[in-house]
C-alpha cells in the first residue's frame, strides 16, 4: 500500500461549506422544523437541532433559550429560527453580549426551576463563560449537597473547516470533559443531533453540548438509528469492520467514515465508532471493539497534547493491554493555535492522515 | 457592656461619606428627606439582640479557628447592621444570595450557625439546601453570584409571565421587548397610584446620597425613636424579588458588571448590596473606584443609593425601598452600605501589614451595636441588655459545642451529588476507592 498518495474523499464537500457565519441553506419548500411525522426525510443537521429544541418547548414550559442573536436572527447558524416567534420573547431570549452572564444567568434560571438552553456563539467565545462553567455550574450541585439540579445545556458550535477567522474553528472539548460535574455531548447526524439534543435537554444534569459546525448542512433522516434510541452515554458503531478501530466523534466521524470507505477499497476492514458523549465517555463498547479489532486510532480536531485521544488511549491501553496488536494511535491538531484559513487543510486531520495513522498500527 | 459615649466623643464622618443615615452614632433619630425609619422600638431591641449574637459567634468562630477546630473563619465584625438591617428588610419569598461574609444573613434566614461552620471546618462546601431557607451557598469565587441572582430574578419575571399568560407557548409574552425597547416594565405592570413615585422623580435634598431619581417616601417622624411608617405606595407586580451581597473588591469583577448590564436590560426584580468595607484583604476600596461605587449604577441606568452601613435602621429602609421597587417591576438597585471591615479579611490575614490603626480606632466608635444600645438606653433598662448578652454568649456557647461535635464526613463523601444520574465511571472509581482502602484493615 502506498502511504504517501493522497486518496481522494469518498464524500465530496466535507470540508468545504460556506464561511461562518452564514445562513443555513433553506431546503426548498420544507418547512420551517422538520415535523415528526416525516422523520425519516433528510433534514440537515441545523434542522434537526432545532427541530428537537422546538419539539422540547414545546413540551415543557420550562425550557428556555438564551444567547447572542439566538432570537430575531435565529442565530447566526439558524439553528433556532423561528423559535423566538413561536414561543415569544420571555422564552427565546436575546441576550446581552455577555458569555458570563448568559451562563450566570442560566444557572439563576436553574434555581428558579427553568431549564435553560444557552448558546454560545462560536466555539472561540465561550472561555468568557469559562468561569462560570467549571466553578458554579458544575459544582453547584454536590456544593449544596444535592439540593441544587443544574439542568442547564450550552450548545456550541465548535470545529474547523469553514474557513473562518481565529476563534471560529477551535475544539476546546477537553477541558470540559476534564472538569468533573459536567456532561460532554456531540452528535455526528442529523438523527444523533436531534436525539442527543432531546436527551440533554431533558437530563438533569449540565449538558456542553459540541455541535460539529462544519456538517450543519449535511443532510440525514430525523429518525434515531436504534430502536430503542441510544441512551445519551452510549457510543455507537457506526461502521463494524474487523482489523481496526477508529474513534471518532462529532466533525470527524465522517472523516473516519470515508477513510473506513477508501481501506475497504484497499482490502482492509475498518471499524468506526461514533463515541457521542465525551464526558462520560462509553468504555465498554470502545473496549469490545478494541478487543474484536486488536487496534485502535483516535481521530479529534483538537489538539493532540493532553486531547482526549490521550485519556482515551491511556485507557484502553490499561483495560485491553493483551489484546493490542500495536499501540494506541492518535491523529488530531497539532499545538498550534488553530492556524489561519487557508492552511486549515494542512491542520485538520483527514482520511489521508488517518489512514497513515491506519497504516502505522499495521507496522507493528 | 455597652460603652456609653457622648456624641461629641465621636469623629463622624461627614454625609457625602457615610450615606443614608437615620439614627445617629450617638443614638438619636436623625431625618432624611426620602427615607423614613421602619423599625418600631420593639424592632429595634430584636435587631440589636439578632446583632449582638452575630458578634459573639462571630468571635466564637474566630476562637475556634485558633484553637484549630476550624480550617478557616471570615469575621463580620463591623458589619453587623448591614446585614441585619437588609436582611431584615428581605420577605420569606425573597431570595438572597450571599458571597462569604454574610453569616449574620444566613443565620437571620433561619440557618442554623453550626451549619456555618460545617463549611469552614472542612466538612462541605455549601451544605444547605437553598430552598429551605431562599438563600444560596455561599460563593466564594467574587461576584459569580451576582449573575446568578440576575438570572433567579429573570425567572420570577418569567413565572409572573406565565401566571398572566394562558397556554405554554406564552406567545403573547412581550415582557423582554418591553424592557428592551427601554419601556421600562416587564408586561407593563402598574406601579401604584403614581408612576412618579416609582421612577422619574429627580433626586432632592441630599444628591451626594442618591445617585438617580428614585424617591419614595413620606415625611419624616423625627420625635422620638423613628417611627414605622411605609415607604412606599408601590403594589407588587411580582411576588418576590432578589437581594445579593458583595464586596466592593468584588464590583471590580466582570461578572458584576455584565450583572449590572442584564439586570438594567431586563429591568431584573433584583438589589445589588454592595457591602463596602473599605477593603478587599490589603486592597482599599480607592483601588476599585475613582467615584463613590453608588455612582457606577447611574452609568447603567438604574438608581444607586449609599447608606450608612452602621446604622441598621437606615440599612434596613433604604433595602426595604429597594426591595419594594423591584417586586413592583421597577428593576433593579444598587446600595452601597458604607462600612468597616473591623479585623483580618480572615483568620490568615495579618491585617496590621496594610490597615492604619487610627482607622480602626475611628470606626470603633462608629459601632454598629453600640449605637443601637445608645439608641435603645433611654427606653431599656441595663437589665435588659445584661439579658441580651446573657443570651448571646448562650448562643455561641451552644456553637462551640456543636461545632465540636460535628463528625467528619464518610471518606468517599467527594464521590456524592456530583451529577444527579451517577455515571458508570463515578460508581467504578467510588467502588475502587473503597476497596483500595479496605485492602489496609486486616
Ligand atoms: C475571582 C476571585 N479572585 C480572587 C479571590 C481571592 N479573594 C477572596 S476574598 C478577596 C477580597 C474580596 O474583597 P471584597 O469584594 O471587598 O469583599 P470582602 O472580602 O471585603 O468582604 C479576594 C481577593 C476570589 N475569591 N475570587
Amino acid at each position: 500500500m502506498s502511504m504517501r498518495t493522497l486518496r481522494p474523499a469518498a464524500v465530496p464537500g466535507t470540508i468545504a461549506a460556506p464561511v461562518s457565519p452564514a445562513p443555513a441553506p433553506a431546503a426548498a419548500g420544507a418547512p420551517e422544523h422538520a415535523a415528526a411525522e416525516d422523520a425519516a426525510r433528510p433534514v440537515a443537521l441545523a434542522k434537526a437541532l432545532g427541530a428537537a429544541l422546538r419539539d422540547a418547548m414545546a413540551a415543557d414550559e420550562r425550557i428556555v433559550l438564551l444567547g447572542e442573536d439566538v432570537g430575531r436572527l435565529g442565530g447566526v447558524f439558524r439553528v433556532t429560527d423561528g423559535l423566538q416567534r413561536e414561543f415569544g420573547e420571555a422564552r427565546v431570549i436575546d441576550s446581552p453580549l455577555s458569555e458570563s452572564g448568559i451562563v450566570g444567568a442560566a444557572i439563576g434560571l436553574a434555581m428558579r426551576g427553568y431549564r435553560p438552553v444557552c448558546e454560545i456563539q462560536f466555539d472561540g467565545f465561550v472561555y468568557p463563560a469559562f468561569d462560570q462553567i467549571v466553578t458554579q455550574l458544575s459544582r453547584l450541585r454536590q456544593r449544596s449537597g444535592g439540593a441544587l439540579r443544574m439542568p442547564v445545556t450550552i450548545r456550541i458550535p465548535y470545529g474547523g473547516g469553514i474557513g473562518a477567522v481565529e476563534h471560529h474553528s477551535e475544539s476546546p472539548e477537553a477541558y470540559f470533559a476534564h472538569t468533573p460535574g459536567l456532561r460532554v455531548l456531540t452528535p455526528s447526524t442529523a438523527a444523533d443531533g436531534y436525539l442527543l439534543l432531546r436527551q440533554a435537554v431533558a437530563c438533569d444534569d449540565p449538558v456542553i453540548f459540541f455541535e460539529p459546525k462544519r456538517r450543519y448542512w449535511e443532510r440525514g433522516p430525523l429518525t434515531p438509528a436504534e430502536d430503542p434510541p441510544l441512551p445519551m452515554e452510549r457510543a455507537r458503531v457506526t461502521r463494524p469492520g474487523s482489523d481496526v478501530t477508529l474513534l471518532a466523534y462529532g466533525p470527524t466521524v465522517r472523516t473516519c467514515l470515508d477513510a473506513a470507505a477508501a481501506a475497504a477499497a484497499e482490502g482492509r476492514s475498518v471499524e468506526v465508532v461514533d463515541l457521542r458523549s465525551l464526558a462520560p465517555l462509553d468504555w465498554p463498547t470502545m473496549t469490545a471493539s478494541l478487543r474484536r479489532t486488536g487496534r485502535a486510532v483516535v481521530v479529534h480536531e483538537a489538539p493532540v497534547v493532553a486531547g482526549l485521544g490521550a485519556e482515551i488511549a491511556a485507557r484502553l491501553t490499561e483495560e485491553c493491554f493483551y489484546h493490542l496488536e500495536a499501540p494506541v494511535g492518535r491523529v488530531g491538531g497539532y499545538h498550534v493555535p488553530y492556524p489561519p484559513a487557508r492552511l486549515e487543510k494542512e491542520y485538520l486531520p483527514d482520511l489521508d492522515r488517518v489512514l497513515d495513522a491506519v497504516d502505522r498500527a499495521f507496522g507493528h | 457592656m455597652v460603652r456609653y459615649v457622648a456624641s461629641d466623643e465621636l469623629s463622624d464622618p461627614p454625609p457625602a461619606e457615610h450615606g443614608v443615615r437615620l439614627l445617629n452614632p450617638d443614638g438619636t433619630p436623625r431625618a432624611h428627606p426620602e427615607f423614613d425609619a421602619l423599625l418600631d422600638v420593639e424592632d429595634l431591641k430584636s435587631c440589636y439582640g439578632a446583632m449582638l449574637r452575630a458578634r459573639h459567634l462571630d468571635d466564637a468562630a474566630t476562637t475556634l479557628q485558633r484553637q484549630g477546630e476550624l480550617a478557616l473563619w471570615i469575621p463580620l465584625r463591623g458589619q453587623e447592621a448591614a446585614q441585619v438591617g437588609s436582611v431584615r428588610a428581605a420577605a420569606p419569598a425573597d431570595f438572597l444570595f450571599p458571597s462569604y461574609r454574610e453569616h449574620a444573613v444566613a443565620w437571620e434566614r433561619g440557618l442554623p450557625p453550626v451549619e456555618v461552620m460545617r463549611l469552614l471546618r472542612g466538612i462541605t462546601h455549601g451544605g444547605w439546601d437553598p430552598a429551605a431557607y431562599n438563600l444560596a451557598n455561599y460563593a466564594l469565587v467574587l461576584a459569580t453570584q451576582t449573575l446568578h441572582a440576575v438570572g433567579y430574578a429573570l425567572g420570577i419575571q418569567l413565572d409572573a409571565e406565565r401566571a398572566r399568560s394562558a397556554g405554554p407557548g406564552m406567545a403573547a409574552v412581550a415582557t423582554v421587548a418591553a424592557a428592551t425597547e427601554g419601556r421600562a416594565n416587564i408586561g407593563r405592570p402598574t406601579i401604584g397610584s403614581d408612576p412618579e413615585n416609582a421612577r422619574g422623580a429627580p433626586a432632592r435634598g441630599h444628591p451626594e446620597n442618591i445617585v438617580g431619581p428614585p424617591i419614595v417616601g413620606r415625611p419624616t417622624n423625627t420625635v422620638g425613636l423613628p417611627n414605622v411608617g411605609r415607604p412606599t405606595n408601590l403594589g407588587d407586580v411580582l411576588d418576590a424579588a432578589v437581594v445579593v451581597y458583595l464586596g466592593d473588591g468584588a464590583m471590580s469583577q466582570g461578572d458584576a458588571n455584565e450583572a449590572f448590564v442584564w439586570a438594567a436590560s431586563f429591568n431584573a426584580p433584583v438589589v445589588f448590596f454592595c457591602t463596602n468595607n473599605q477593603w478587599a484583604i490589603s486592597t482599599p476600596a480607592a483601588r476599585q473606584a475613582r467615584v463613590p461605587l453608588a455612582e457606577r449604577a447611574a452609568g447603567f441606568g438604574f438608581p444607586g443609593v449609599r447608606v450608612d452601613g452602621n446604622d441598621v435602621v437606615a440599612v434596613h429602609a433604604v433595602t426595604t425601598w429597594a426591595l419594594e421597587r423591584a417586586r413592583a417591576g421597577a428593576g433593579p438597585t444598587l446600595i452601597e452600605a458604607y462600612t468597616y471591615r473591623m479585623g483580618p479579611h480572615t483568620t490568615s490575614d495579618d491585617p496590621t501589614r496594610y490597615q492604619p490603626a487610627e482607622a480602626l480606632d475611628r470606626w470603633r466608635a462608629l459601632d454598629p451595636i453600640d449605637r443601637v444600645a445608645r439608641a435603645l438606653a433611654p427606653v431599656c433598662d441595663p437589665g435588659w441588655f445584661d439579658e441580651r448578652l446573657a443570651e448571646a454568649r448562650a448562643t455561641a456557647t451552644r456553637l462551640r459545642a456543636q461545632t465540636l461535635a460535628l463528625a467528619d464526613p464518610p471518606p468517599d463523601a467527594f464521590f456524592d451529588e456530583v451529577l444527579v444520574t451517577e455515571t458508570d465511571e463515578g460508581r467504578a472509581q467510588r467502588a475502587a476507592f473503597r476497596e483500595y482502602r479496605e485492602s489496609f484493615q486486616v
